[in-house]
């Protein structure tokens, strides 16, 4: 007999608790892996290639962000200067000890997670703006320390050059090379946080954000949940920033400055607080569209503008777009991408009946 | 529903266009040009960049290269290194023979992957002092003075205006607290040494729009008696007006190459605020040179007003600068090839060791781009605010050439 499914009905603790929310996940997750390690890298060429990887490295820092922002409810705009520890501790571990990656990604993340331990000290006492405020210090005084410490940041350009990955005696060089050393990274990132936020302690983050008087009172340590919830999240900036180190080649606080941060809370905020497909929409969403509205304007914008202007006129309506899109999708859907994907799924569920 | 479907509508002709990317056409040599325009340094960028399209523009209207037209394709990375690794990639792609790197970051990120990919990558005014040594970075071309060649020059213009005397001078150097701004200090330092004269830094940190303290202590502790000014952004301008509010002749300093365009002067509050001071330029200031007229005739012939970035002479020239010399070393590229389009990164990598005395009407220093030299000489020349404009006070020069190239071999 021909039936479908009029919703979604959760009638236990352990379906609740579920990674897979219902049977058709599991085959989504194998489709989207296998589009991924297989398909993409036989279909495209190293420029596509290298728009994944740049998006791809983005998730696992706005995954990070959006475990403190989205989950815990506390703000950070030093998200970037997490990376940039993560980046120079990696660098220093590779270029002076020789650590292969699979050492200095951990390492890297480690690091950044022990400084983000001690940023959000200020987290215990103080919330909201006055919070965001503390981590904007910690994002000046890392830059600070960078700039002026040549034994961390390696002289006087306060750069150092990293070794490319090397894997069983192969040095990963190309974009195809490095997409299949970021992607799993990033794969890695997705699932852990998938399984952190539906277990205990991702539910007391969420206990924390909704109601922090209430969390303690039904017994959550808050204190030391707010902590550990910047030392995961900035594990995550610090393995992002190591990720990129590794795909520039070199570690540099100048790529990890204060907009950067921004850019990351854009990314969660477009995408969806709260909400682990909101990270990666948000992520890839940040990435893809100045270049979507670039290669637009390419072919369009030949049409109106002529010869050396259009490039200047590219430039501007990229930014003018950028931030049209951004409050229209914000208009559209408040709660940003993931739930207006969330909203397309269920329109289609019980289609062709609207309720 | 609505508004999901205008969503999912805009969403798609977004996805539709991003996946519309041509490659090089037949008889085309495709050069990848990096800028910005929308981000921090945007004030160079939109006068820098439209002077590299306007001089191929004009290149092209005379026939090209051998016959062959060269494609600019720019992309604006608002000076952020994932946008600029993207921004390569695409350059890739689309075959570019040549990169114009635009920021230090991006030039240290790009730097490997010019090397990979065998193609000749550009930084003027941008990246490492070290670039300039050939041999160790055969892909990367500074092709103007590096910051090093910078401060050489600035210690002996300040020796000559201390009347060839600077043993026992107080040089301040005044600087941007950043890796840039650094990066002349060790080769001051060995010239203090070498030539016995005190020297002093003064950092001022980023934004760089408060620097009352630092002023100060130049003008009336210190007493400087030269003042070599090393700062980028609004900073600049804002050095002009405390020095002179201390009572600091402007006639005791000198600019280094990012302080000194005309939005430099215009952001100080016009040309009567800097009488006297002195600015350091790696190409050209000013309207007085044959290209120019020749692409202003270009615009009328075509029945155009005159781009009004070209009043902003200083960036506009450097873009200039730039275009020449890339197009140069194209030119060499395509004639060691018998005059064929099909040239790739090695041959203009070849082409661009071949320039030499290249000046293009005194626009440009007599660059002469050697295998081991990939500054081109590290000229600079000095102009002083004078009027209501640029005046030249040297010819293209260069200080302690010798100090510069042997910092450059031993690589710090």
């Amino acid at each position: 007999m021909f039936h479908r499914e009029s919703g979604y009905y959760k009638t236990t603790y352990k379906a609740d608790m579920a990674l897979f929310r219902l049977p058709i996940g599991k085959v989504a997750i194998g489709a989207i892996a296998v589009i991924f390690f297989v398909i993409f890298p036989l279909i495209f060429d190293e420029y596509y290639l290298s728009i994944v990887n740049i998006a791809a490295i983005a998730v696992i820092g706005a995954l990070g962000l959006n475990i403190l922002l989205g989950y815990t409810g506390q703000i950070s705009i030093g998200h970037a200067a997490f990376m940039s520890v993560g980046a120079y501790t990696a660098a220093n571990m590779a270029v002076h000890f020789d650590w292969p990656f699979w050492l200095t990604v951990p390492a890297g993340g480690c690091m950044a997670a022990l400084i983000g331990v001690f940023v959000g000290m200020p987290s215990l006492r103080v919330k909201g703006l006055y919070l965001a405020i503390a981590t904007l210090a910690a994002q000046f005084i890392i830059e600070w320390v960078l700039n002026h410490t040549p034994v961390i940041s390696g002289g006087i350009q306060a750069s150092i050059p990293m070794p490319r990955p090397v894997i069983f005696g192969e040095t990963l060089e190309t974009q195809a090379e490095l997409y299949f050393f970021i992607l799993p990274v990033t794969a890695v990132a997705i699932i852990a946080t998938l399984n952190l936020v539906r277990s205990r302690i991702g539910r007391a983050f969420i206990a924390i954000r909704d109601q922090d008087i209430a969390a303690e009172i039904i017994g959550i340590n808050v204190y030391r949940y707010k902590l550990l919830a910047f030392a995961i999240s900035s594990f995550y900036a610090g393995v992002c920033g190591v990720m990129y180190t590794y795909y520039f080649g070199i570690a540099n606080y100048e790529a990890f400055q204060l907009p950067i941060s921004i850019d990351y809370l854009a990314m969660v905020i477009i995408g969806g607080l709260g909400s682990v497909l909101g990270s990666i929409f948000g992520a890839v969403f940040v990435t893809l569209l100045p270049i979507a509205i670039r290669t637009f304007m390419e072919t369009v914008g030949v049409f109106f503008v002529d010869g050396v202007y259009l490039a200047q006129v590219i430039a501007q309506m990229r930014l003018i777009l950028f931030g049209g899109l951004i409050i229209l999708f914000l208009v559209v859907e408040p709660d940003g991408l993931a739930k207006l994907w969330q909203n397309i799924r269920n329109y289609f569920r019980i289609w062709p009946f609207s309720y | 529903m609505r508004h999901l479907k205008v969503g999912l509508l805009t969403a798609s002709v977004l996805a539709a266009a991003a996946l519309q990317v041509g490659t090089a056409s037949a008889g085309e040599i495709v050069v990848g040009l990096q800028c910005d325009r929308t981000g921090p340094t945007q004030t160079v960028g939109t006068f820098l960049c439209p002077g590299y399209h306007d001089y191929v523009k004009l290149k092209n209207s005379q026939g090209g290269i051998n016959g062959h037209t060269v494609r600019v394709m720019e992309i604006d990375h608002e000076y952020k290194v994932p946008p600029g690794m993207e921004a390569y990639q695409r350059f890739k792609k689309e075959g570019a023979v040549i990169v114009a790197i635009y920021g230090t970051p991006h030039t240290q990120a790009l730097t490997p992957l010019l090397h990979e990919d065998k193609i000749p990558g550009t930084s003027p005014g941008f990246g490492s002092a070290a670039a300039a040594n050939g041999t160790k970075f055969p892909y990367l071309f500074p092709i103007a003075a590096t910051y090093w060649s910078q401060g050489a020059a600035a210690v002996a213009f300040a020796k000559e205006k201390l009347g060839g005397v600077i043993k026992g001078k107080k040089i301040a150097y005044i600087y941007y607290d950043n890796p840039a701004g650094r990066e002349p200090i060790p080769i001051l330092h060995k010239l203090a040494k070498m030539e016995d004269f005190e020297l002093k830094e003064f950092a001022i940190p980023p934004p760089g729009v408060e620097m009352k303290v630092q002023v100060q202590d130049i003008a009336r502790r210190y007493r400087a008696d030269f003042v070599i000014n090393h700062t980028f952004g609004k900073a600049p301008s804002v050095s002009i007006n405390e020095f002179t509010r201390n009572g600091y002749p402007l006639s005791k300093m000198v600019g280094f190459v990012w302080a000194a365009g005309e939005s430099n002067i215009m952001g100080a509050g016009g040309w009567d605020k800097a009488q006297g001071y002195y600015v350091m330029q790696f190409a050209g200031a000013g309207s007085d040179y044959k290209v120019l007229d020749e692409i202003k005739a270009l615009y009328k012939s075509e029945g155009k007003s005159t781009p009004k970035e070209m009043a902003s002479t200083v960036y506009y020239n450097r873009g200039l600068l730039t275009a020449a010399i890339h197009l140069k070393a194209i030119e060499n590229a395509v004639k060691a090839k018998g005059g064929s389009d099909k040239i790739s990164g090695t041959d203009v990598k070849n082409g661009f060791e071949q320039i030499s005395d290249f000046t293009l009407g005194g626009i440009l220093p007599p660059v002469k781009i050697t295998k081991e030299d990939h500054e081109g000489g590290g000229w600079v020349r000095i102009f002083q605010v004078k009027g209501q404009g640029f005046v030249p006070v040297t010819d293209w020069m260069r200080g302690y050439r010798d100090v510069v190239t042997k910092m450059v071999q031993e690589g710090h």
